[in-house]
């Protein structure tokens, strides 16, 4: 797998596959993820694909009420509102992902710090089905 | 590193900003017009248009609110100022303090002598979700894709500062209601009404349709009530956030040495610096905005100035979160004290840091392209002593600043202007 460019796009195929993979610089050992083709702490640019395992911890979040069109679309309104948030992963990096399993209604109730694990969650159907990494408790 | 100082010193000798709110009616000529008329009669000793070298002009996504681009030429026919060159920049929300900045680098490299900079947007066409859908362009693309909303970006970063500081909601409170209480003031203002204005209008609405009449203690129990202050994206909720606006601004910027050709009274760039930064996922830290202190330690070097020095200052309040973490990325407050000045009124117009007298973008509106140069016709206007009932009362007013973010932070600008 080390053939596939270190950006977004082989992020998402990754993703798809139910894979969780950043890139590690060579050079100075840092993480990335997604994966990044220059690293932004020694600017080394010789990476390698390191699996990530998917648990971790909310680190801030936010219960969205007014909702994007794309999120609309999912069936999301000012009714229905949805999680998301930055969760730290045990590795040492942060990402951004929508949080399931949690009571969008009831923010308040939300502790940052909740450890959570990753999940994937397939939206869509045919053509623009698409894999998305998702968090629960 | 150096300390980096213009090659030759620049003057703000004229300013103009149109009344922000909903214009559907109107256009971004429209609203630059406005502007510019308020900014030609408010040069003292006099000016020609034509005398101008160049224009920098800011707009954020007129592309997609209005489905026009190419704004530079736009405004250089509106002005009769073709063939001279006309720029647009695009940092977001910060879209016009870089044109301000292009302008300020212009005169200083020796170039040009006379530069308008300027900014404007027109958001009131399309939907609040279609708003929303736009707003979220400038974030990174992360974000978009897991759900985000720029509300849902700046709630996201209250709930991971609520945590470190151990505070809550209510600290966002006090921004809100000092904000209000400077609205009034502005005539310029979308919503020149204080909280208590609003708690007001909603009893009488009540009274006239024979409804249940509220019954708030006070402006904080009135935020607390979810119907009268609804959730947007937790925590942030109505009040917490501002508007969608239309409007224009700008300010007629001039080398040092001709300044006095224009007025007895210019306004001085003392510093002026520009940061970038990461979006959610590669920051560091969610409680503080890598850019804006980048951008305050350029300005800072650049003016000699320290924090300390800064009277009063404009900072990008998009959300009320915002104004609390800018304070201390700015240096006006240690990290986490930022809630606690503002609870303890340190804030207000009458206070020692005035923050935001304007009303900020959450009552003067926040037509995003105008915002920079907005923020710093009110500095402007400030140091001129002709503010109104909103003027600053320090009787030595010297130094304001104007700090203005562009997207979830990934541009942010800051600028010291002096009177000598």
């Amino acid at each position: 797998m080390g053939e596939r460019p270190f950006n977004d796009t082989s992020y998402e195929q990754f993703i798809n596959e139910r894979k969780i993979m950043g890139s590690r610089c060579k050079k100075c050992g840092a993480l990335a993820l997604p994966p990044r083709p220059i690293c932004v702490s020694c600017l080394g640019s010789d990476m390698e694909w390191v699996p990530f395992k998917g648990s971790g911890k909310l680190l801030a979040f936010t219960s969205i009420v007014v909702a994007p069109p794309n999120m609309i679309k999912e069936g999301f309104d000012r009714n229905h509102p949805y999680l998301v948030g930055v969760i730290g992963l045990d590795e040492g990096v942060k990402t951004v992902a929508q949080i399931v399993g949690m009571d969008a209604k009831k923010p308040e109730k939300i502790k940052v710090d909740t450890a959570l694990k990753a999940e994937f969650l397939e939206k869509g159907a045919g053509p623009g089905k698409q894999t998305f990494l998702v968090f629960k408790p | 590193m150096a300390r980096r100082k213009l090659s030759r010193d620049v003057a703000i000798v004229g300013g103009g900003l149109t009344k922000l709110g909903l214009f559907k009616d109107r256009n971004c000529k429209d609203f630059f017009a406005e502007a510019f008329a308020e900014m030609v009669e408010s040069v003292d000793k006099g000016f020609d248009p034509r005398d101008m070298d160049a224009i920098y002009i800011g707009n954020y996504s007129n592309d997609f609110f209005v489905s026009q681009a190419h704004w530079g030429p736009i405004v250089s026919d509106l002005l009769g100022h073709v063939p001279k060159p006309v720029t647009r920049t695009e940092a977001a929300c910060a879209s016009s303090a870089v044109a301000f900045r292009e302008g300020v680098l212009a005169i200083a490299s020796g170039i040009y002598d006379i530069v308008l900079v300027g900014g404007f947007e027109q958001m009131s066409r399309r939907s609040t979700e279609e708003v929303a859908e736009g707003l979220a362009m400038a974030s990174s693309p992360y974000e978009v894709a897991a759900g985000f909303t720029f509300p849902g970006v700046f709630g996201t970063m209250a709930t991971a500062y609520f945590a470190r500081y151990d505070t809550d909601r209510e600290a966002l409170f006090n921004v809100t209601i000092k904000s209000h209480n400077n609205a009034p003031l502005n005539p310029k203002a979308q919503f020149p009404m204080s909280i208590t204005d609003f708690m007001n209008a909603r009893i009488e609405r009540a009274r006239k349709k024979g409804e249940a009449v509220p019954a708030w203690r006070d402006e904080k129990d009135f935020l607390r009530d979810p119907v009268a202050n609804p959730p947007v994206a937790w925590p942030m909720h109505l009040f917490d956030c501002c508007p969608i606006s239309d409007g224009a601004a700008c300010l007629l910027l001039v080398a040092e040495d001709i300044a006095r050709n224009f007025t007895d009274d210019p306004i001085y760039l003392a510093g002026m610096g520009q940061g970038s930064g990461y979006s959610l996922h590669a920051k560091k830290d969610l409680t503080t905005y890598e850019a804006t202190r980048a951008a305050a330690k350029e300005a800072y070097d650049m003016s000699g100035l320290t924090p300390k020095d800064i009277q009063f200052s404009e900072v990008h309040d998009c959300f009320s979160i915002a104004e609390i973490v800018h304070m201390e990325d700015l240096g006006f407050v240690k990290p986490g004290e930022g809630h606690k000045a503002v609870a303890e009124g340190l804030t207000r117009l009458d206070g020692p840091m005035p923050i935001n007298t304007s009303g900020g973008l959450k009552t003067k509106g926040h037509p995003v392209g105008a915002t920079g140069v907005a923020q710093l016709y009110e500095v402007w206007v400030q140091l001129r002593r002709k503010a109104g009932k909103r003027q600053v009362p320090n009787k030595n007013l010297r130094i304001g600043a104007a700090h203005n973010l562009g997207g979830t932070g990934g541009t942010c600008t800051f600028t010291i202007l002096e009177r000598r």
